[in-house]
């Protein structure tokens, strides 16, 4: 009996691998920047110094908070997953699924055709908080219209129907803004649907970490009880859960954590789908392992997609959401079809 | 000891449960045995604290059930429910330690783990225990859950009960760890302080097992005591529909039909 074991071991290498992906993301690019250059923008900046090169500017405005934006990007999505993975207690739902992404896009993308043509500005969080106001609706819509009138409970396959046709409506509803959009708005909506971390900045992470920090800390403390969510609601009950608060506390901490991340990248899918899946078949489905682990990988993986959207049609970028798309989809079908338990 | 007084359980405008009286011992094997619909379940989630009773009172000691909080009586209280599909790869220890989530603030320590370990032998999982709790049969999933929920209650409470209430536990056991396992509940009685009841098909098995026999009709409790007292004939037929003959040797008591 290795009790307890099971999981060891598995930060430190997750840890290293982040260095290592961090190490290449900051030096490779539309421009390669040395470590030499990186350290020199460090230290000068770090000691007040306001004498940088280009490359050393590049770094510190742009590049830096990219890679940055992109860790907490990759995190928040692949928890997102693990989180109504457990929800729902099926592997196969993630964000993008139940409406969650389409909502935030649609609020983002109102805030960008409303917002501009009004002169409406509330500041630095209005942006967030109507992508987090659009995800809110198309979420607790599809929940909402998919639950059973007797039982209360939500079945996976109506569920996922319910998905299908809310992110149609959201979906149409950001095209017809794109369509009335002027010039310049239309085209960040367009990059937005296709999911884009080129409009990362330092507002952007502060905003995202601040908003990320909590939501990963109440997980975390929820961890132990969405173990026993998914041994089934009665078994959670009967083991001291209060579990339509469980559940409500779940979904919001991850529409906000979504929503937000989603408001500044647009829609990027596959995340929260594929990053728990490879995490369970690592080592297994405890959630404390699972959301740690899940946010260092998701982090990882989307740092290197991130680095592929750069390098691949240097000078010009891909958007990321189709680079994880494209290597999404096919790691997604072999893992349905490999592990028959999954669906 | 549990007491049950008046408690009447309705859903709509059905009563499942119409003015139950009972009091149940510690130390004893408790069955509930009655044809389907009869009310078992509505009675064993109702004195598990899994629902509230229309009217009437449910008493762990002198303590009235709807007066314990839900994660006290986690620790008190283990309950056998009908079991469900599990879509994550989890390895039965780990599905065995969650029994002892309730007691733990953090991460499981030493004591949890040992806890573990001593029901997961009870049950015979030793071998099992690193394997995906998804590959198992029927059978042996449902020998986890009662790791899981033993593990729950392992700890004896001084100076009081604890409850365990089993739900057709023997529905995907094949007879001999039927057998087994009833044999198993009379050992851990001997411990102090611990109140087992438990619904069951099978008439013969609550004659050889129960210490006490309950017998309930359409909410109702027809019956109540030993084998000879509930086991009649005349309870049977009216119940059951059937007649049955009573053979009765030495220490045995057998009915058949």
């Amino acid at each position: 009996m290795q009790i307890n074991r099971q999981y060891r071991g598995v930060y430190p290498i997750l840890a290293v691998l982040l260095i290592l992906t961090v190490l290449l993301s900051a030096c490779y690019g539309a421009v390669n920047i040395s470590t030499g250059e990186i350290y020199d923008a460090l230290s000068k900046t770090l000691s007040g110094h306001s004498d940088l090169s280009l490359n050393e500017r590049i770094f510190m405005e742009i590049r830096l908070p990219r890679v940055l934006f992109c860790l907490l990007a990759g995190s928040a999505l692949a928890v997102g997953g693990v989180l109504l993975q457990a929800l729902f207690r099926n592997p196969i739902v993630e964000p993008g699924l139940v409406g969650t992404s389409s909502g935030a896009a649609f609020g983002a993308a109102l805030y960008f055709v409303l917002g501009a043509s009004l002169h409406f500005n509330a500041g630095e969080w209005t942006l967030p908080i109507a992508a987090a106001a659009g995800a809110m609706i198309a979420t607790f819509l599809v929940l909402g219209l998919s639950e059973k009138k007797q039982t209360g409970k939500a079945v996976i396959g109506t569920l996922l129907l319910m998905g299908i046709a809310i992110n149609a409506l959201f979906l149409s509803g950001t095209g017809f803004l794109s369509y009335l959009a002027r010039d310049p708005q239309a085209r960040s909506i367009t990059f937005w649907n296709l999911g884009t971390l080129s409009g990362a900045s330092w507002h952007a992470v502060i905003i995202t970490s601040v908003v990320l920090a909590i939501c990963f800390w109440r997980s975390l403390s929820y961890a132990k009880q969405l173990n026993l969510l998914i041994l089934g609601e009665e078994e959670a009950m009967l083991a001291g859960v209060s579990v339509q608060r469980l559940k409500r506390e779940i979904l919001i901490i991850n529409v906000i954590m979504v929503a937000v991340v989603t408001s500044f990248t647009g829609v990027i899918s596959f995340v929260g789908l594929v990053v728990p899946h490879l995490m369970r078949i690592w080592r297994g489905a405890d959630n404390r392992y699972l959301i740690i682990g899940s946010a260092l990988t998701g982090a990882i993986l989307l740092s290197l997609a991130d680095i592929a959207a750069r390098v691949l049609l240097r000078p010009a970028e891909l958007p990321i959401g189709i680079v994880t798309s494209v290597t999404g989809v096919p790691v997604f079908i072999f893992l349905l079809r490999k592990k028959k338990y999954y669906y | 000891m549990l007491t049950v007084s008046h408690l009447t359980y309705a859903a709509g405008n059905t009563l499942l449960l119409q003015s139950v009286d009972l009091r149940l011992d510690a130390g004893k094997l408790h069955l509930v045995i009655g044809p389907n619909g009869a009310g078992k379940s509505t009675l064993l989630k109702a004195m598990g604290g899994q629902i509230r009773p229309s009217s009437g009172t449910i008493r762990y000691g002198d303590k009235n059930i709807s007066a314990i909080g839900y994660k006290e009586l986690a620790r008190i209280r283990a309950s056998l429910s009908q079991q469900q599909e599990l879509s994550f790869p989890l390895k039965v220890w780990e599905v065995v330690m969650m029994g002892r989530y309730p007691h733990v603030r953090e991460n499981p320590g030493h004591k949890d783990t040992r806890y573990c370990r001593e029901a997961m032998q009870l049950f015979h999982l030793e071998t099992l225990a690193d394997r995906d709790y998804m590959s198992l049969s029927g059978g042996e999933k449902q020998r986890v859950h009662f790791a899981r929920i033993m593990a729950q209650i392992w700890e004896p409470i001084p100076g009081a009960c604890r409850y365990l209430f089993l739900d057709e536990p023997l529905t995907f056991l094949d007879v001999h760890y039927q057998f087994q396992l009833m044999e198993l509940l009379k050992t851990l009685l001997q411990q102090p302080n611990l109140l087992i009841v438990g619904v069951v098909h099978d008439l013969n098995i609550a004659a050889r097992f129960a210490d006490n026999i309950l017998l309930l009709h359409h909410g109702k409790l027809i019956a109540q005591g030993n084998r000879e007292q509930v086991l009649t004939s005349e309870n049977i037929r009216n119940v059951y529909q059937l007649e049955p003959v009573v053979y009765e040797k030495d220490d045995r008591y057998f009915l058949a039909f």
